[in-house]
């Protein structure tokens, strides 16, 4: 007991946590007021707020699902090159190479767990009706980060460079080229023309903007690395921030009015 | 070594299921499920019944598994999502109705919702929401590792674009919209509906205007916007996706589950346009060579789709709702409405009368 109020009265400790051990109102709410992480949360909440059969956490997970991709994600940077040389053999490595190696494992399942809870925590959403006033906003921002979800997914399936990652992308892809107007077979194209040249075509349409090429090829492996490892990531870190935000400015965890 | 004590699934049970199952009885049966669970929910949400169904689910789940041709495709590394979206989605829905019907009562008895009674009392977020959120995340990263540690994840092949797989499938959560090309062109099923998908669900607070059930669960008070979505939801992307994986085999054959995937079966294919319905059967005539006449009838059709059902829906059937939403958002909720009802529809037509396309200009990429 002595050893412990040695610890927490030096100095080293007390420059790190402003407050005693909380278990008076005090304290609970300098715990949460005084640490940035948790200073995401109010002081207080709705009881039924906290009640797991009301919320499932399943918004809570997601987040905490992007964290844990996050964290293995960067690992697995660090052993993988987006090169058609080289990304099949790089992956082939992680799973021969390394005993017992589950880092791989743990960004997959945990991408396909994420696209799980962002729906799961869109219906509890919808079924409490959490979407109504003054949380309107706050659902667009939700149903993005849905879709940024699914591209985040979408986009690192194609990085295996393996047969399952480049008809997947293949398929998914295809359906690019049928976009009204700006893809190659979509209705509409054939009549975007400069004099005889159809400016619409397998080389200029919105698939090729999206794969670098005229098939998934290097170019496109390129593009989906940047894609999954900064750009979506960074947008989808930028809308939960503001997600969270509203979630407080809108007067926390809905419960009745 | 506990799987060869187990006997096999009888025949009998694989045939039943395999026989009953095609894509029509499949729909149907999702839908007639669906209906149920809205209809008797007072019913099948009471402790006993839930408990039995997963009981009998579960079990009945693992004892397929000893079906070669059930393990091949729900054991596959990258399905096993799906298996667990299906069962934390039934629980879940359990744990929603339940306490929607919970809340009904007490709302006919005049009484405060289970959320009403609580909506004044305040917790402190230390530790009563830290310490959930913690528990639910030492979970949840318990059922990442023990996952991770048992399922490898796939490699296959290096990618190879000149062998191509039969069949080539877009991650599982695409599976319903690629399941949609069978009914609908790349266009419609892989752009504009995905768009009018998220559009939708953008606009539905803002044309959702019933000011009850905000922040408590109901059914009775939302009546329409819960069954719509969860059609939407259940029936339109989970049921499709669970088709769509599970049940689609080469050349997006359909295969009960325990149906052994011949990449040789031969599906044959009668589908007829309207235009040759209207113009070749009940006018008896050739094909009119100018398309905008050879489609009239198609466009007529899609046009009264859009524009003469909204009018004669708020007449009939939405009247009040009519009158609360005001035209913009009425016709901005009944074209959506058209929109998710297009996709059953045009199954239904597909598998009564061989409707291929409403309208078909092929020539420009255009059929409906």
């Amino acid at each position: 007991m002595s050893l412990m109020k040695f610890i927490t009265d030096s100095q080293i400790w007390k420059s790190i946590f402003r407050h005693k051990y909380p278990d008076n109102p005090r304290d609970q709410a300098l715990a949460v007021l005084s640490n940035v992480f948790l200073h995401l949360h109010p002081i207080k909440v709705r009881k039924s707020g906290v009640r797991m059969s009301f919320t499932w956490c399943m918004g809570g997970l997601t987040f905490f699902l992007f964290l844990v991709e996050t964290i293995t994600g960067v690992l697995l940077m660090f052993y993988y090159r987006p090169v058609v040389e080289y990304a099949y053999n790089d992956i082939k490595a992680l799973r021969d190479h390394v005993p017992i190696g589950i880092m791989r494992e743990l960004h997959r399942w945990g991408a396909h767990l994420m696209v799980i809870t962002v729906w799961l925590h869109m219906l509890r959403v919808f079924l409490t009706g959490s979407y109504k006033p003054p949380r309107e906003f706050n659902w667009n921002v939700g149903v993005i980060l849905l879709v940024l979800t699914l591209l985040l997914s979408f986009t690192g399936y194609l990085l295996p460079w393996d047969q399952l990652a480049i008809w997947a992308i293949t398929v998914g892809t295809n359906m690019a080229r049928a976009t009204p107007l700006m893809g190659h077979e979509g209705p509409g194209a054939a009549f975007i023309q400069l004099g005889d040249v159809s400016l619409v075509t397998a080389g200029s349409d919105v698939r090729f903007g999206l794969l670098g090429s005229k098939t998934v090829g290097a170019a496109t492996l390129l593009r989906f690395y940047v894609l999954h490892c900064i750009a979506v990531p960074l947008g989808a870190g930028l809308l939960i921030a503001v997600h969270f935000w509203r979630v407080r400015k809108d007067g926390g965890i809905s419960g009745p009015m | 070594m506990l799987a060869l004590l187990v006997p096999h699934l009888p025949e009998f049970i694989k045939n039943f299921i395999d026989g009953l199952l095609e894509p029509t009885m499949y729909f149907v049966l999702s839908v007639v499920g669906f209906w149920a669970m809205i209809q008797f929910r007072s019913f099948w949400t009471r402790g006993w019944f839930i408990g039995g169904f997963f009981a009998f689910t579960i079990v009945f789940y693992f004892w397929s598994l000893t079906d070669e041709n059930f393990k091949l495709i729900v054991g596959k590394p990258d399905n096993v999502p799906i298996t667990i979206l299906f069962f934390s989605l039934a629980f879940l829905l359990w744990v929603a109705f339940r306490k929607m019907v919970i809340n009904d009562r007490l709302i006919d008895k005049g009484l405060p919702t289970f959320e009403h009674r609580e909506a004044s009392r305040r917790v402190y977020c230390w530790p009563d929401l830290v310490y959930t959120e913690f528990l639910a995340l030492i979970l949840c990263t318990v059922l990442l590792l023990v996952w991770a540690y048992y399922l490898k994840a796939p490699l296959e092949e290096p990618a190879s674009l000149v062998k191509t797989p039969n069949p080539s499938k877009a991650p599982w959560y695409f599976l319903g919209l690629q399941e949609m090309l069978v009914y609908y062109d790349p266009w419609l099923a892989g752009v504009v509906f995905p768009t009018f998908i998220i559009n939708g669900l953008m606009a539905i607070p803002y044309i959702d205007m019933n000011p009850k059930g905000n922040g408590y669960y109901t059914f009775k008070q939302r009546r329409f916007a819960i069954s719509t979505f969860l059609f939407g939801f259940i029936v339109l992307w989970v049921t499709l996706i669970i088709l769509g994986t599970f049940l689609r085999g080469p050349n997006w054959n359909f295969f009960g589950p325990y149906a052994y995937w011949d990449p040789h079966m031969v599906e044959s294919l009668n589908n007829v346009n309207l235009a040759e319905y209207v113009y070749l059967e009940w006018l008896g005539r050739a094909l009119p060579s100018n398309i905008l006449l050879r489609e009239l009838p198609g466009f007529l059709t899609v046009i009264a789709y859009f524009a003469v059902l909204p009018p004669l829906l708020a007449n009939l059937v939405f009247r009040k709702m009519y009158k609360d939403l005001g035209f913009i958002r009425y016709q901005t909720m009944v074209f959506f409405l058209l929109c998710m009802a297009a996709l059953p529809l045009k199954m239904v037509l597909r598998w009564t009368v061989n409707l291929k396309y409403i309208v078909a200009i092929p020539e420009y990429f255009f059929n409906i």
